[in-house]
């Protein structure tokens, strides 16, 4: 027993050891971030570049997603409120629901697996080809090149992402609320900017941004430190998508306290 | 006295418990080729990885055209590294680009008051010499191995280098195809004159290309010399069986 015990520890002081050491590599990663995007030069046509990349080929995917999750919160919630008589209510529930959680949470879980993935897999890929070496050497900085400009890059467009998916979102809303309770378009709108507050669009923005810079920042870090050839390469997208949903559900749980007591304020 | 363009004194570098290299001392003279032999593992990229800033030795000095690269900034480093071209093991070509925007990459980069038309004729001159004209629009994944190492040789020539570090030119390529970047390796002293170091295990690739032979073993420098020097007459077993394992004695 006590030697089994003696065999563990080792093993546990270890992991406990690669957590620790984890948590410094990314914060140092994440330091280095902020440290290289203010000092020149800048890339900015590289940033274009991915955010072309980024926001328009995911266009497709969020618009389908966001008009589903419309359609079908609103054929879910109609049957509750029918038993109360207040289906004119549905379209404030949908604005609020959708705004200020599922718009946001929906789409940067796409993005996670979209982005994040593709992201992790390029850079990991580029780091064990030595492609990231080739870069150093003709006097390139890689991190500044692949890194800063990919997080920037996600940081900007998961927010117009978000907006979109509100908006679409909310169209396939009206269709459905449309066809059974015959509301109008204007009607239908007037009462969801009724529903939502200034708070509410400005904590969705700042929710996107944060969710936006995890998820590049994730792919990034994973893809960076990315070994062990083409296995190593899987894994690093793997982890970029796992690790970046975990952290914005944690994000998400961590803004709605902040603004729901800003909101009782 | 010949000038020196390369010096490693005493270097030491290891992976954790791993020695790889263990005191090693290497000049390269200006516009000579030389060829570090050794064994898969034995730390030859790691030497050259050192030349460039890389990796940093743990000890020792390593002085490349006069600097001492351990101890630059990043800025004299990089001014450093536009002097050295670096073709790498599988080449490197980063795989979203076209072989033109590859060679392009360190040209736009690093010279900003180029032409449209400046460029194109230096990307197109350096195809032509590497003798793949044809590829100019192709993506790297269409292309053939040895391709992809002539692609990788054009790039790193594209800002005109002193020193070649070719890491392992001719490993996984078939012979005629050997031969060919063996040819190549010649040419580009001859063009560019430049001076080289060519890692490789290939004995064939050692004999057409290098002026001088360096035998890595043990993480040391065993011998050092022309190819009639150091091979066929080697007492040192290592030595004798690398050269009589190799296609260059049947």
């Amino acid at each position: 027993m006590t030697e089994k015990a003696e065999d563990r520890k080792p093993l546990l002081s270890k992991k406990i050891d690669k957590f620790f050491t984890g948590l410094a590599d990314a914060w140092n990663f994440v330091r280095r971030f902020f440290k290289e995007v203010f000092i020149p030069p800048y890339e900015f046509k590289e940033v274009v570049h991915q955010c072309y990349r980024i926001g328009v080929e995911s266009l497709p995917l969020i618009a389908l997603t966001g008009f589903i999750v419309g359609i079908v919160f609103t054929n879910q919630s109609r049957p509750s409120l029918s038993e109360f008589g207040a289906t004119s209510w549905l379209p404030s529930l949908i604005s609020i629901a959708v705004v200020r959680a599922m718009g946001p949470l929906v789409t940067a879980l796409i993005a996670a697996g979209k982005v994040g993935s593709s992201i992790g897999a390029e850079i990991g890929s580029m780091k064990v080809t030595e492609q990231i070496d080739a870069m150093e050497v003709s006097a390139t900085n890689p991190f500044k090149f692949l890194v800063v400009t990919r997080v920037l890059a996600t940081t900007f467009m998961i927010p117009v992402l978000v907006m979109f998916t509100d908006f679409v979102a909310l169209m396939g809303s009206f269709l459905s609320v449309n066809a059974n309770e015959n509301v109008s378009m204007l009607t239908f709108f007037i009462q969801v900017f009724d529903a939502i507050s200034f708070l509410d669009i400005i904590s969705s923005v700042l929710k996107a941004l944060l969710f936006g810079f995890t998820i590049g920042i994730v792919g990034c870090y994973k893809g960076y430190n990315s070994s062990k050839g083409t296995e190593g390469v899987g894994r690093a997208a793997n982890a970029a998508v796992v690790m970046a949903m975990f952290l914005i559900f944690i994000e998400e749980l961590l803004v709605l306290q902040i603004v729901n007591a800003i909101r009782m304020m | 006295m010949e000038e020196k363009v390369i010096e490693a004194r005493n270097l030491m570098k290891s992976f954790g418990d791993l020695d790889v290299l263990k005191g090693v001392d290497l000049d390269l003279l200006k516009g000579e080729n030389l060829v570090v032999l050794g064994k898969s593992g034995s730390g030859k990229s790691v030497l050259i990885k050192i030349m460039v800033g890389l990796l940093k030795q743990d000890s020792g000095a390593m002085r490349v055209l006069g600097k001492d690269v351990a101890n630059l900034g990043v800025k004299e480093l990089n001014k450093l590294r536009l002097k050295i071209g670096f073709s790498f093991q599988n080449s490197a070509l980063y795989d979203s680009m076209t072989v033109k925007e590859n060679l392009e990459f360190p040209l736009v980069r690093n010279i900003k008051n180029l032409s449209r038309k400046e460029k194109d004729k230096k990307i197109e001159g350096l195809l032509d010499s590497v003798g793949l004209p044809q590829s100019i629009n192709q993506m790297p994944s269409e292309l053939s191995g040895g391709q992809k190492k002539r692609i990788g040789v054009a790039r790193t020539l594209i800002l005109e280098p002193e020193i070649m570090l070719y890491d392992e030119p001719t490993a996984g390529l078939d012979p005629i195809t050997c031969m060919d970047i063996n040819n190549l390796i010649v040419q580009v002293r001859e063009e560019y004159n430049t001076s080289s170091i060519v890692i490789t295990h290939d004995l064939t690739c050692a004999k057409v290309t290098g002026d001088r032979q360096a035998v890595l073993l043990d993480g040391q420098f065993d011998a050092v010399g022309t190819f009639e020097e150091v091979f066929p007459h080697a007492e040192d077993k290592r030595i004798k069986s690398f050269y009589d394992y190799n296609f260059i004695n049947s």
